[in-house]
């Protein structure tokens, strides 16, 4: 009895905070748009009863659905975010790896200030930080009048509303995310293992390919999905430095929302976003648990 | 059969493999390794034996290319290998905590060394194979690290140094982790494998029973320095300093004034107390302190006076009982504590000793080590 309360709490918190609000949306994206408040048609009425209620599942239907397929907006905005969150994974890869490596092969007393530093800049708000990327990257900002001081550049780089522009926003933003499993990975690593592989013919570099990479794989996968799967639905950074020539599909969603009001069609947006993520939130969930029964 | 005896440290003509020449290693102000000279030679099971941070795990690094030499040389093979990386030197390590690569099965731990070299695969098969028989993991050749037990751990990290044969192979505490029955298993298990491939072995330990049981020579080691370097037995038998000693074995040492008498020396070591006859090959001036070590098997304990050398008067204070053998700890009248030890050659006798015993402790004059200092 016990242990199923203890179960209870969990799967309790994720049916009010998950489940249910999810049925909600879904609701929503199989109902009409309508000038009401709320704005779209029908409202379950358990008042009328039985009849009522079949009415109700009479109305709702797979429209928006098809409508997504009809503009091709929607599948090139979710591409888009695709190869935008995926790229962005590599580059936060190649940034992270090596500070994470770094702060592996740092003496032991250097580590938890290291580490303190790499999570300082959530103490600032996010959104802070993403409006001060526009002070550094806009024309007239930090990084062009720097430049152009120096004589690097005579005329400034158009960096802001750019896809650059949200790479750099993006990698900055859940470099965090990257670089702490990567580093939890490196740490546990017993450094003897690439004395061993030294020992045994290795150069330098074949014991980092042989022996590091592998054995840091499970923080690199858990990493690129704790970055992937936010940066796919990411709406503030591609919003705010992205300008309209980024297309991604957390912007489309937020725009059929509150510019639109079509909140049948942005729920259908959302639902399709969920599915595209369940595959790697499944992989990621599979990789943990494989790490934590390699540990065991 | 008769066989000649493994001795080359004793033949002048053998050229030595592995050749220390003044090597010294400083870490910051700190020297971990003092002027240090030493040949081992080929087809030897080596030990450097010492206390923790005596130096013993820094020249075993500075064989593998872990550690640079501050100074002096140290030649393998007849060739400098000073500047030689690790992964270039003939020689392979068993690390203390194994270092077996997670990722890989035995199989692919065993075979890493080899697919470095980039031989055939038939040949690396074959020698996989070869080492799996050698160590007894046939069996285990499909399973990862994590899946096996500490000793069979233990033997894939030895298969997998042995592998590439090289002419040296390093052991760093190979039993450390091990519970006392494997271990005694596992150092025959060690000398049997080290002479059927002819590896000459160095193996770093602070286990002086390890050291003795599996080593043609033994090098004690303190601070740095070597203290002594010589077979199991010497070492046990003719320590070189009251350090060597008691760092191998039980010891009881006495301190006093020593005096030519005849063939022997005579050792005044305390007021009251009969002066203590050991013969030595030593040369101690008259009245220079010097020591008498004795070992407590070669003290004899008697309820009545013997007519002998070294004969002490005192009480049993304390008894250790071992099973085989009890050890008496007997206290003379100035307190001087002897340690004896007997023998339980019969299984029904009552315990000849007890505590509050009165009993008399002598050895001859040949038993006790006189020692310098």
């Amino acid at each position: 009895m016990r242990r199923f309360a203890l179960i209870a709490v969990p799967y309790l918190w994720l049916l009010l905070l998950f489940l249910i609000p999810f049925v909600i949306v879904l609701k929503i994206s199989l109902s009409d748009v309508a000038l009401a408040r709320p704005p779209y048609m029908p409202q379950l009425d358990l008042s009328t009863g039985w009849e009522g209620l079949k009415a109700f599942f009479a109305e709702l239907d797979f429209e928006n659905f098809t409508f997504l397929t009809t503009d091709d907006l929607y599948w090139k905005a979710y591409l888009s975010s695709l190869k935008i969150a995926a790229i962005s994974t590599l580059l936060t890869l190649a940034v992270g790896y090596p500070i994470a490596y770094g702060m592996a092969r740092a003496a032991p007393e250097w580590r938890p200030t290291l580490l303190m530093l790499v999570i300082l800049p959530f103490w600032t708000s996010f959104l802070i930080r993403v409006y001060s990327w526009m002070g550094i990257l806009s024309t007239e900002g930090v990084l062009n009048t720097v430049l152009l001081k120096i004589g690097i550049i005579s005329e400034p780089l158009m960096i802001m509303n750019t896809p650059t522009a949200v790479y750099i926003g993006i990698v900055y933003t859940y470099l965090p995310f990257m670089v702490l499993p990567i580093y939890s990975a490196l740490e546990k690593m017993d450094e003897s293992l690439i004395e061993a592989a030294e020992d045994l013919g290795c150069s330098k570099l074949a014991a980092f390919w042989l022996v590091t990479w592998p054995l840091s794989k499970n923080g690199i996968v858990a990493g690129s999905f704790l970055v992937f799967i936010p940066a796919l639905g990411e709406f503030v950074i591609p919003s705010l430095l992205g300008g309209s020539g980024t297309l991604m599909i957390g912007k489309v969603l937020w725009e059929e929302f509150f510019n639109n009001r079509d909140w049948p069609v942005a729920s259908a947006v959302a639902v399709i976003l969920l599915l595209i993520l369940i595959v790697p939130i499944v992989l990621f969930q599979r990789n943990e648990q494989k790490a934590r029964e390699a540990e065991g | 059969m008769a066989q000649t005896v493994f001795a080359p440290w004793t033949d002048p003509q053998q050229k030595p493999l592995i050749e220390f020449r003044n090597v010294t290693k400083r870490f910051g102000e700190f020297t971990a390794i003092d002027t240090l000279s030493l040949d081992i030679y080929e087809r030897e099971f080596f030990a450097l034996l010492g206390p923790s941070g005596c130096g013993k795990t820094t020249m075993m690094r500075m064989l593998a290319g872990f550690e640079t030499i501050s100074d002096g040389e140290i030649w393998l093979g007849g060739q400098e290998i000073g500047s030689i990386p690790p992964n270039k030197r003939p020689v392979n390590m068993m690390f203390q905590s194994y270092a077996l690569f997670p990722h890989l099965s035995i199989w692919e731990n065993i075979a890493f060394g080899l697919k470095r070299e980039s031989r055939d695969k038939d040949a690396i098969a074959a020698r996989v194979e070869e080492m799996l028989r050698l160590t007894r993991l046939t069996k285990f050749a499909k399973r990862k690290p994590h899946q096996i037990s500490g000793g069979q751990r233990q033997r894939v990290a030895l298969a997998r140094s042995l592998a590439k044969a090289p002419k040296l192979l390093l052991l760093d505490e190979p039993l450390g982790a091990l519970d006392k029955k494997l271990r005694e298993e596992t150092q025959f298990e060690l000398m049997d494998i080290q002479e059927k491939t002819g590896t000459t072995f160095v193996i770093v330990t602070h286990d002086q029973e390890e050291a003795m049981t599996v080593a043609s020579r033994i090098a004690v080691m303190d601070e740095g320095r070597l203290v002594q370097v010589a077979t199991p037995p010497v070492i046990y038998e003719q320590p070189n300093s009251v350090y060597v000693a008691g760092f191998l074995g039980d010891v009881t040492v006495l301190e006093g004034k020593a005096r030519k008498a005849g063939d022997v020396y005579e050792l005044d070591w305390a007021e009251g107390q009969p002066p203590l006859r050991c013969v030595s090959p030593l040369t101690l001036s008259n009245g220079q302190t010097g020591y008498v070590a004795v070992r407590p098997e070669k003290v004899e304990i008697h309820r009545n006076k013997p007519e002998d050398d070294n004969v002490l008067r005192g009480k049993v204070i304390d008894i250790g009982y071992l099973g085989n053998l009890s050890t008496y700890h007997v206290e003379l009248g100035n307190g001087q504590i002897i340690k004896a030890q007997n023998f339980n050659t019969e299984r029904d006798t009552r315990r000849s000793f007890t505590w509050e015993d009165e009993v008399w402790v002598n050895w001859t004059d040949r038993c006790g080590v006189l020692l310098e200092g």
